[in-house]
């Protein structure tokens, strides 16, 4: 992983980025730490019953959302992908409807947290079923073949516990053989729940497998957002020039237990999380920014305060609004009214 | 395909569903068939035969052998507009795509709160009584028809194939389209000609009768046809019932004729534990209970993973036209 060493080094490549995408990357990151921090808050606190983690995805999501482009990618997510949708465009506002499963949520408090759905995003429905979406990123990225549609890809995102499944293979297989314009990115943390990698699969290298479908393969430093949008930009360019699938594979980690239901301290060590740390994409992109003077101190806090005031804003405002009521439970079943019996 | 009379033309189940497929794939630019086989082969019926010469590979697409992916890669068409018909080659090898069917297809509409939607249509042959053994038999329709989301079709005539059929194609959600094998050739009838549609959840009265309602679907729907005539020799009166559509179900058209004859016989192939005669049954006796003069009976498989290849396993299996009227004359003397 060259990018990593690199920004060890002391050395920055923007790979294009303007100062203004390089803070918006950011501010992304920020606002997922941010809204994740408080679902965890939220729940300790026993407003909702339920939140889950994707702190230290941070990265990977914030500079794979540069590279997508909006009103024309398609985004095929999984669960733990909140800076994926803040990234394209889902609001702090609409995160917290999801927490507080209020009726004007994007699934109408029907699912789980972090499951947004927007068409007019290009942000479909996201299962809590492992590697279930990724048929759905293979039929939406042929459609778009079929219609002849060119300059578009369909992103779509998925842990390393996702490639041990059937519609994984199935997935890559189909995308390879029609030369479909997606681009598959794993965002590998290393713990399935809490199985490690070791006995998840029997070499670590998600994307060596790449080789095995006849599609190119790449692997990124998940910590590093540019490095990150480097190389999803590079699978977006070759998807939607007509190049077919990249499986893309940044190695990122999952500092927080799985969702607030699990404890991670029953299957890993502190010493492991603690070392881990010290790679978290959050200070380290803000050192980076403030050290080159892409953005001032005093800029940096006022961005914070920012995200801190439109996440209390988004708090107060969605947990006034009102839960679905119980008649919605029958709604939309099917188009027409909910009978099994004629 | 012998042409009887200018409205309509003469089919079995293979060419009505392989004409309707056709049609649909000439009116709307949107359907395309995805399954194993359906290319040069032209499926393992024929249904598609070809069809990938003129509407070509990217409508009619072979897929590597994956249900699963199958479905799914379906289901991502159907949400990005497309009317995909996905085909399982035989319902026996449905079970890899279980969750595509269930956990995905039948909550899109659902989870998104309308947000997105899956017209698409999932077709499979299924049924026994063709030498088919464990994994080329089986019924599924109990599997599926639990799960609210999805809609259930099993048609036995070619009319119905394909007012059906079109009406599956055309629906705005995930429908499965299951087609018994031994009706393909065996099954043969008139079918209007020009593009029509039935709605899913009507039943069809096929005989009227006054003593016994018996209900069914499938291919036992004709053996029951046959064993309900051969008792108008004996003065004997059965109504038969031919249900069309497994979910949504037609309660209107049962209660109407069980109110009317007072016993109910349901027949299916699959078998008795937890099948469509155990709902049809739990209806009837919380909306009926009062008009029935006997016990509901059901006549079903048996509760054995699969009929067996040998013809006497078979046999043992399914029922025959000869058991189906000596239930209905017990049901009528009861």
């Amino acid at each position: 992983m060259k990018q990593s060493a690199e920004r060890r080094a002391g050395s920055f490549e923007r790979h294009g980025l303007t100062d203004e995408q390089l803070v918006a990357i950011f501010r992304t990151m920020l606002m997922q730490r941010t809204l994740e921090n408080r679902g965890f808050q939220l729940n300790r606190q026993g407003k909702i019953p339920f939140a889950s983690a994707s702190e230290g995805h941070e990265a990977v999501q914030a500079g794979a959302a540069m590279a997508f482009a909006r009103g024309k990618d398609i985004l095929v997510p999984y669960y733990r992908d909140l800076g994926l949708a803040l990234g394209i465009g889902v609001t702090p506002y609409e995160v917290l409807l999801s927490l507080f499963a209020r009726a004007a949520d994007h699934s109408a408090g029907r699912q789980f947290p972090h499951h947004y759905a927007s068409r007019n995003l290009g942000l479909h429905t996201i299962s809590s079923v492992i590697a279930a979406q990724l048929p759905h990123a293979v039929g939406a990225a042929y459609a778009m073949t079929y219609r002849g549609e060119r300059g578009r890809a369909v992103l779509t995102t998925f842990g390393d516990g996702a490639t041990s499944e059937g519609e994984w293979h199935e997935s890559l297989n189909f995308a390879a053989v029609h030369k479909l314009p997606v681009v598959f990115l794993c965002e590998n943390n290393e713990w399935a729940i809490s199985t490690p990698l070791a006995k998840q699969m029997g070499q670590p290298d998600v994307h060596k497998r790449a080789a095995g479908y006849g599609m190119p393969g790449s692997v990124v430093d998940g910590m590093d957002p540019v490095a990150c949008y480097a190389a999803v930009r590079e699978a977006f360019e070759r998807a939607r020039s007509g190049g077919g699938p990249t499986l893309v594979e940044a190695k990122c980690y999952r500092f927080l237990a799985h969702t607030t239901d699990d404890d991670d301290r029953t299957y890993r060590s502190r010493e492991e999380v603690e070392r881990r740390r010290k790679e978290d994409p959050l200070p380290c992109f803000e050192r980076l920014l403030v050290e080159r003077t892409i953005v001032s101190a005093e800029a940096m806090a006022a961005l914070k305060r920012s995200v801190l005031e439109e996440v209390n804003d988004a708090t107060d405002r969605a947990e006034a609004m009102a839960y679905p009521l119980a008649d919605d439970l029958y709604e939309r079943v099917y188009a027409e009214a909910w009978r099994p019996w004629l | 395909m012998a042409v009887v009379s200018a409205n309509t033309t003469v089919m079995n189940n293979v060419e009505a569903v392989r004409a309707t497929l056709y049609d649909a794939l000439k009116s709307d630019e949107r359907v395309c068939i995805l399954g194993e086989d359906v290319g040069a082969r032209g499926n393992v019926f024929l249904i598609t035969k070809d069809f990938v010469g003129e509407f070509g590979e990217r409508r009619i697409i072979d897929t590597p052998i994956a249900e699963a992916s199958i479905v799914g890669i379906a289901v991502g068409m159907a949400m990005e507009g497309l009317r995909p018909v996905a085909e399982i080659q035989f319902a026996d090898f449905i079970y890899p795509s279980f969750n595509q069917i269930v956990g995905e297809a039948a909550k899109i509409r659902y989870r998104s709160n309308g947000e997105y939607t899956c017209p698409m249509v999932i077709r499979t042959p299924y049924g026994g009584g063709v030498r088919g053994a464990l994994s080329h038999s089986v019924s599924i329709e109990a599997l599926f028809y639990h799960v609210p989301g999805l809609k259930i079709v099993a048609p036995s005539f070619p009319a119905d194939v394909k007012g059906l059929l079109n009406t599956a194609i055309d629906d705005p959600d995930p429908v499965m389209f299951l087609e018994h094998k031994k009706t393909y050739r065996l099954i043969k009838g008139e079918v209007p000609n020009g593009h029509y549609t039935i709605p899913l959840g009507k039943a069809n009265v096929l005989k009227e009768g006054t003593q016994l309602s018996v209900v069914s679907y499938g291919l036992y729907v004709h053996w029951a046809l046959e064993a309900a005539r051969q008792l108008e020799g004996e003065g004997i009166s059965v109504e038969v019932i031919d249900l069309r559509s497994i979910r949504p179900m037609d309660k209107t058209a049962i209660l109407q004729s069980v109110e009317k004859t007072r016993k109910l016989l349901i027949i299916h192939e699959d078998n008795k534990f937890g099948g469509i005669g155990a709902e049809i049954s739990a209806m009837v006796a919380e909306e009926a209970l009062f008009h029935l003069d006997a016990p509901i009976r059901r006549l079903c498989g048996p509760d054995v993973p699969a009929m067996g290849y040998a013809l006497p396993l078979e046999e043992e299996f399914m029922s025959s036209p000869a058991e189906m009227a000596d239930a209905m004359r017990e049901m009528v003397k009861f």
